[in-house]
């Protein structure tokens, strides 16, 4: 088992190396980079002391010298005018937008993200599983119909229309601004017990817009799963054992129907990133979504290489929790490790 | 005798698109104390209705629409039809008063939890006993049934496990808290001979010991014979007959037992003697067609050997070889029939592969004469294989999962054809011909798979094998999924192609009754090995081999003069370390084949060869 887990742990650095790689070419792809965009914006304002400046830059971040070297730099395997200082180094490089490290333009986008998508795949989970089992079970009943019904809808309605709907309607009857994540006033604040209740309050409106398309997905797999397993003779084994129908739904079907979503975790965590920026658009959340597009945009090298990065990231611990979490569950797998 | 079941008058109806479907009409009958009612009918007639009515686990479409259920269980009587299927009451009976076994043993055991886990769970529930408990007396459970390490057992999962031991922990299961009563849809059908022997053998001292009564549903006639105390036969949801064993069998009232008895092969059946189906099919056989008689046998398998090598999980390790089949030689006909027998994971369907050329060989050569001399199968390449493929053709075991649910018979029919590059107008007159060849209505070629029946969709498969013109059939099992009630019309139906169409056949099947009636030459093989070849004839006449001597004692005879003996069939005949002298065989031994008899050949211990020499 340790050996399997240090295996994909080597596999996983190797594939982040590569990843990396593509990363950052695809990145340097365009033409040009942010501080050549600017510097052109700049002769044409003639502001000498500013296009020193960018040149400065430059200079300091190497961006005047073949890809191969500074993608070296960037990862911190090549000197650059700060010695080793990259990815491996946990330097994240500097954001030209923003004029500041890019660990400081990121700062807490990272973990509200995080929090945001952990919350709604939790959301998903607790909402779809009772649902789907409820559905399985009462099969072409009123209830199913009206969960299936309700499931479409979730499919068919974009997540930042629901997102504008609900700010409208929030202000309109309640007085209350959802955007954001807390309250503007405390932006800026330390972290304190206010500031977490508020955020807290907030997320309830993200966590439902941003869950409700997986919401209804999940239902419908799992229904479809659940039906092809309780069609199976091993149900019909638990029962005529005598176990209560629910305890024998539990113990066998439903863990039997568990094995597509579990092996799913890994996509999961990037699409929600990825997902969410409209969403995060719209509620102005201060996730790391919005701050990708800009960059992206703006040829923010540094900046956006290290979101990709941080999302890959995601991905391939994603996939090792899920890998792991299907060993631990079936000793199919288990035993085919053997 | 008191009964402990009483059924009156059960009547069951399904819903269906068509309207209700009634499929037990009132059924009345008897289940006695400490005996074994064999419930016997064909697919269709009620048998599983009946079962999953006692035990109140019918699917959600069905309902019981009349009648009682009395369960004298002690001193109280239950109508088990008035009991709320999922309320307590019906679940204390469920799994602690009334067992059930199934016939599949590997998809009724879930592969995600331990059998220490299930078998202990029904007593878990039943008796609030804890976790430590529960494991002790699956323990003894497990070593009731014959489990060779119990303790061990309980932490492995089905999948560990061999299809007998699968059935056993099922019985363990069902067992582990001595129910009054056991009911056993179909608990051997999907076993091999030997195995099935042995699980019979275990019921019936299970019943010895703790005194149950069982429900056997069952197709299988040879099982009714040698473990029932008394029959019930089913016919479309109506009982026929019922009555003591000996006097159901032996003076047969009812014409449909008899025409069941009369549709199954024998061992002790004339040369001559054909099966009588209960229903009698219609086949257009076209006329005989002669084909110039070749000078040698149409297929010759020299020596053939094929290993696999199964992936370890640690790189570290050296990955593990399994043998699957070691020097095989065959020869077969123009015009015959070779049986292969043996148990699952002898290598029979290996072999069938490779001529086939689905797989590779490792040595030896499968030699196919198609009229201008022999040549070496996996030599053949470009238009020679094109023209190999096309005359041996493949008919398979499961008739459902064979056909393509989304292809009309037609366009089954039609694709081999097409493939050979047979014109379009030749091809509709042929679909037509091979339908009738084979007893179908043309009328059903416009017709999807699932309109038919499992009979009739052998039919189609096998008119898909015959329509590329072949000169050889391979039939890999080609009844054991149907029913008997068919078996007999598709074997008869099998004999007289092969007469008219001067066809050979391949057959490998573990049912030595069909290759007994199908077979010329037959070939047992067991590990990989052949271990005795002979004549028909000759064969069950002289059976020399341990593994052979013991395959045929297993077979369970529908006649109650020939009671298997079970205490032969216990043990582990397919151990070639522990057959007797002559015929021992060290580990990785191969032994010789010696000729005892005109065609006859039995493989001797290498040690027994060199004493004779």
């Amino acid at each position: 088992m340790i050996g399997v887990v240090l295996r994909r742990l080597v596999t996983m650095a190797l594939t982040l190396l590569a990843i990396s790689a593509l990363v950052f070419v695809i990145i340097k792809l365009p033409p040009g980079d942010y501080l050549t965009n600017r510097i052109m914006e700049l002769r044409a304002t003639g502001d000498a002391s500013s296009v020193a400046k960018a040149e400065l830059l430059i200079r300091q971040y190497g961006l005047d010298r073949p890809v191969w070297q500074q993608y070296l730099m960037w990862i911190g395997v090549m000197p650059g005018a700060a010695g080793f200082s990259g990815l491996l180094q946990g330097d994240w490089g500097w954001s030209f937008e923003y004029d500041k490290p890019v660990a400081e333009v990121v700062g807490d986008a990272l973990w509200l993200t995080l929090l945001i998508n952990l919350t709604a795949v939790v959301f998903v989970h607790l909402v779809a599983i009772p649902a789907a089992i409820y559905s399985a079970t009462h099969r072409h009943t009123v209830g199913d119909a009206v969960v299936t019904l309700l499931g479409y809808v979730g499919l068919a309605v974009p997540g930042f229309l629901l997102a504008l709907i609900l700010l409208f309607y929030a202000n309109r009857w309640f007085g209350l601004s959802i955007g954001g994540l807390y309250d503007s006033a405390l932006t800026n604040q330390p972290w304190t017990w206010e500031k977490v209740r508020s955020l807290l309050a907030h997320l309830v409106v993200p966590t439902l817009v941003i869950g409700l398309g997986g919401t209804a997905a999940m239902i419908r797999r799992m229904r479809a799963n659940l039906l092809d397993e309780l069609a199976k003779p091993y149900t019909v084994t638990a029962r005529a054992k005598g176990l209560p129908p629910l305890q024998a739904l539990l113990k066998y079907p439903f863990r039997m129907s568990l094995n597509p979503f579990v092996a799913d975790i890994g996509n999961l965590l990037p699409h929600l990133v990825s997902g969410s920026v409209l969403v995060s658009l719209v509620l102005s959340l201060p996730t790391v979504g919005p701050l990708l597009l800009d960059a992206l945009r703006s040829q923010d090298q540094f900046m956006a290489a290290f979101i990709l990065m941080f999302v890959a990231s995601l991905t391939l611990v994603g996939m090792l929790i899920s890998d792991l979490t299907l060993v631990w569950l079936d000793p199919r797998i288990r035993m085919g490790l053997r | 005798m008191s009964s402990l079941l009483s059924i009156r008058d059960l009547a069951v109806a399904f819903r269906t698109e068509t309207g209700p479907f009634e499929a037990l009409h009132g059924l009345s009958l008897d289940v006695l104390r400490g005996r074994t009612l064999a419930l016997v009918g064909e697919s269709g007639s009620g048998k599983s209705v009946t079962a999953q009515a006692i035990l109140r686990i019918l699917p959600p479409s069905a309902t019981i629409t009349n009648g009682r259920i009395l369960f004298r269980d002690g001193t109280s009587e239950t109508d088990i039809a008035r009991l709320p299927a999922e309320g307590p009451a019906m679940r204390a009976i469920r799994g602690q008063r009334i067992a059930m076994i199934f016939q599949e043993p590997m998809t009724c055991l879930s592969p995600l939890h331990t059998i220490g886990d299930q078998i202990g769970e029904a007593l878990r529930i039943h008796t609030g006993a804890d976790r430590r408990e529960a494991d002790a007396r699956t323990q003894e459970a497990l070593a009731r049934v014959g489990f060779p390490d119990p303790r061990r057992a309980l932490r492995t999962y089905p999948f560990e496990l061999s299809g007998g031991l699968r059935q056993r922990a099922m019985i363990a299961m069902a067992l582990i808290l001595k129910p009054a009563l056991l009911v056993a849809d179909e608990p051997t059908t999907a076993l091999d001979v030997t195995t099935q022997a042995q699980i019979l053998a275990l019921l019936a001292r299970l019943q010895e010991e703790t005194g149950m009564a069982i429900l056997l549903i069952t197709h299988d006639l040879g099982v009714v014979a040698n473990i029932a105390h008394d029959v019930a036969v089913l016919y479309r949801g109506r009982l026929v007959e019922a009555g003591p064993r000996d006097t159901v069998m032996r003076v047969p009232g009812h014409a449909y037992l008899q025409a069941l008895l009369r549709a199954v092969p024998r061992f002790d059946m004339a040369p001559d003697e054909r099966l009588t189906p209960i229903r009698p099919a219609r086949a257009e056989i076209p006329p005989t067609q002669l084909r110039a008689p070749l000078d040698g046998p149409l297929l010759q398998v020299e020596g053939v050997t094929k290993s696999f090598t199964l992936r370890s999980g640690r790189f570290w390790q050296k990955p593990r070889v399994v043998h699957a089949v070691s020097d095989v030689s065959l020869v077969l006909k123009t015009g015959e029939t070779l049986g292969l027998v043996g148990e699952s994971g002898s290598g029979k369907t290996t072999v069938s592969k490779m001529i086939m050329r689905a797989l590779q060989p490792d040595s030896g050569r499968i030699l196919f004469d198609d009229g201008g001399g022999p040549r070496d199968v996996h030599g053949l390449s470009g238009d020679a294989l094109f023209a190999y493929r096309r005359t041996v053709q493949f008919v398979f075991q499961d008739p459902y999962a064979s056909l393509d649910p989304r292809m009309t018979v037609r366009q089954i029919l039609s694709e081999p054809m097409e493939i050979h590059g047979v014109p379009a107008a030749e091809r509709r007159e042929r679909c037509r011909a091979l339908m009738a060849m084979v007893g179908l209505e043309p009328g059903g070629l416009g017709r999807y798979p699932h309109a038919f029946s499992g009979g009739q969709r052998q039919r189609i498969g096998i008119a898909r094998a015959l329509a590329a013109k072949p000169r050889l059939l391979v039939l890999d099992e080609p009844v054991s999924a149907l029913d008997v009630s068919v078996q007999a019309q598709i074997l008869n139906l099998l004999k007289d192609l092969q007469a008219a169409l001067g066809l050979s056949y391949l057959i490998v099947s573990h049912n030595l009754a069909v290759i007994d009636y199908m077979a010329d030459t037959i070939s047992v093989m067991c590990r990989g090995r052949i271990v005795e070849e002979a004549p028909r004839a000759a064969l069950f006449r002289r059976p020399m081999h341990p593994y052979t001597r013991a395959l045929l004692a297993a077979v369970p005879d529908p006649s109650l003069d020939h009671p298997l003996d079970f205490a032969a069939v216990a043990g582990d005949r397919n151990d070639p370390s522990r057959w007797e002298a002559p015929y021992r065989l060290a580990p990785d031994e191969a032994g010789t084949m010696r000729t005892i008899e005109a065609g006859h050949r039995v493989r001797y211990g290498a040690a027994q060869a060199a004493e004779a020499a």
